[in-house]
């Protein structure tokens, strides 16, 4: 591991990506994310790489399908309205089957809203968010550490399942410093021959990267191998973590990324005053981690659900508790941040 | 210590969140877990601006705090702002060239500073925020004067070597005045 270094969580994940061998970026600036763009507007002409200031959110995304199709790692970030704009061509890349990182530095909404961190973008995030029958892996971070270790992971993700892959940070994790290390290498490039243009793997082989399929038949069949994929990846990528859990807490408390680092603060301050609440955090929240939540809530009195908006996580939360018990809200608009203070009330009051 | 919670602020271009860059980079240089969390509004120079910093020994929960154990407040619109978040028996050090007395200051260690004439007197007067780390580092003892001047030593003893020496002289003047 490299020395430890203060940085924004926006400078970490963008340092991270160059760091996984990212060469192309394209992206439109937008607050609270324009440290990263700015950030690889310095950075990447110093490694060689392919820095460029698209006229528009929608141009990026197609360029960044553009890299993809040509086999290089490639990245893009935005902040939620971006994000929205960026929703056709996320569809297209995921159809397309290419490996593609796309950062999510959300802000308050909806509409224009405003640039203060906000978990709003869950819906979007984690049902497709464009039009069609697709999902893309999402990964939540809580640290600065962890939203840098998440560029190179979310690369990994792409490449083995051949899909978009989006980090959902909010513009606290933008703007925060926080000690970040990076270690000396992350893991190579997979071999892009299977998914890339001009990798011929026999003399007659046309690779077509192609997400027009008019035959109703061929479709239906691109969909399902789609999903067999995304069974392949519930399979196998499901994170979370569980805090406290060992106490004999009557309440589970489920929050994730800025939302769940203020949660953890509330159970520490609970754990002082005997009161005992177990935490578990998503990390992918899709594929969403339901039957961890369902094994966690096992014999509770109650689960609150913690996020900055106005309910979106606990409909998965409802999900994997299945009526087993009640599933509360404590949530926020607007981008106004909870204090651990206001958390700790809060659960007292539900569960009093 | 086990977690100090410190706000500053000021108007912009007072440098109050370099005075939070450099406690949370000493912080790190020292192995304690920081935070650093800047008010990223529409600022601008003129407009205000200001930096939540925490240090502790345990991981940082929330980087956003409600009571501040340390204010520092650069101007008068900082302090009137901020002075009721302070805790009772928390720490407020003002640029007194700039702010009168908080309300609470019979419940607080008060600590007026004249930074910007302190500045002044050691020929650079953008070094007040500078002559603050002085006064904060030698009433908290949150991080170790030393470890914040290795950090700007390394920033600034190549590019630099004049500031450096202006920078060190106001950090120990604001130190000096408090002592």
């Amino acid at each position: 591991m490299g020395k430890k270094v203060l940085m924004k969580g926006n400078e970490a994940v963008a340092e991270a990506a160059i760091l996984a061998g990212c060469r192309h970026y394209f992206a439109y600036p937008i607050t609270p994310q324009s440290e990263l763009i700015e950030y690889m507007a310095k950075k990447m002409p110093l490694v060689g790489g392919t820095f460029l200031q698209a006229e528009s959110e929608v141009a990026a995304i197609n360029m960044v399908l553009g890299a993809a199709a040509c086999g290089v790692r490639v990245m893009t970030s935005s902040s939620s309205p971006g994000i929205s704009l960026k929703q056709e061509g996320i569809s297209y890349i995921a159809a397309s089957r290419l490996p593609a990182v796309i950062v999510n530095v959300s802000r308050g909404g909806p509409g224009l809203g405003n640039i203060a961190p906000m978990q709003c973008d869950y819906f979007q995030a984690t049902r497709g968010g464009g039009h069609g029958d697709y999902y893309t892996p999402v990964l939540s971070p809580s640290t600065v550490q962890e939203f840098a270790d998440m560029a190179p992971l979310a690369f990994e993700i792409a490449e083995r399942y051949l899909t978009p892959v989006l980090i959902l940070g909010d513009g606290m994790l933008g703007q925060m410093m926080e000690p970040v290390e990076f270690p000396d290498s992350y893991p190579p490039q997979l071999d892009p021959s299977s998914w890339a243009l001009g990798a011929r793997r026999t003399p007659d082989d046309r690779h077509i990267i192609n997400s027009l399929f008019i035959d109703p038949y061929v479709l239906k069949e691109k969909t399902e191998i789609l999903f067999e994929v995304y069974d392949e990846i519930k399979k196998n990528e499901i994170r979370y973590e569980t805090y406290n859990m060992d106490s004999n807490a009557k309440t589970l408390v489920v929050a994730h990324g800025t939302a769940a680092r203020v949660a953890k603060s509330a159970v520490d301050a609970l754990k002082e005053e005997g009161v005992e609440v177990a935490l578990i955090r998503p990390i992918t929240l899709w594929p969403y981690p339901y039957d961890a939540v369902a094994e966690a809530a096992k014999g509770k009195d109650k689960v609150i659900t913690i996020e900055l908006n106005m309910g979106q996580m606990v409909e998965d939360v409802k999900l994997a508790v299945c009526g087993e018990c009640p599933v509360d809200f404590i949530g926020k608009a607007g981008g106004v941040v909870f204090t651990p203070e206001e958390i700790v009330s809060l659960i007292r009051e539900k569960i009093s | 210590m086990a977690t100090i919670r410190i706000l500053c602020a000021g108007f912009g271009g007072q440098g109050a969140l370099l005075i939070g860059k450099l406690v949370a980079e000493a912080g790190m240089a020292e192995g304690k877990h920081v935070t650093w969390l800047p008010s990223y509004g529409p600022e601008m120079r003129g407009g205000t601006a200001n930096v939540m910093v925490v240090v502790s020994d345990k991981p940082v929960g929330s980087p956003i705090f409600s009571k501040l154990d340390v204010l520092v407040a650069l101007n008068q619109p900082s302090l009137d702002k901020f002075a009721p978040d302070t805790k009772d028996g928390g720490i407020i050090i003002t640029n007194s060239d700039l702010c009168g007395e908080p309300a609470n200051a019979d419940k607080v260690k008060l600590s007026p500073v004249p930074l910007t004439k302190i500045a002044e007197e050691i020929g650079n007067v953008k070094a007040a925020n500078m002559v603050g780390v002085g006064a904060l580092l030698a009433l908290t003892n949150c991080v170790a004067r030393k470890s914040v001047e290795d950090y700007l030593s390394g920033m600034m003893k190549e590019k630099n070597p004049a500031l450096l020496d202006t920078n060190l002289l106001a950090i120990e003047k604001g130190a000096a005045y408090v002592a």
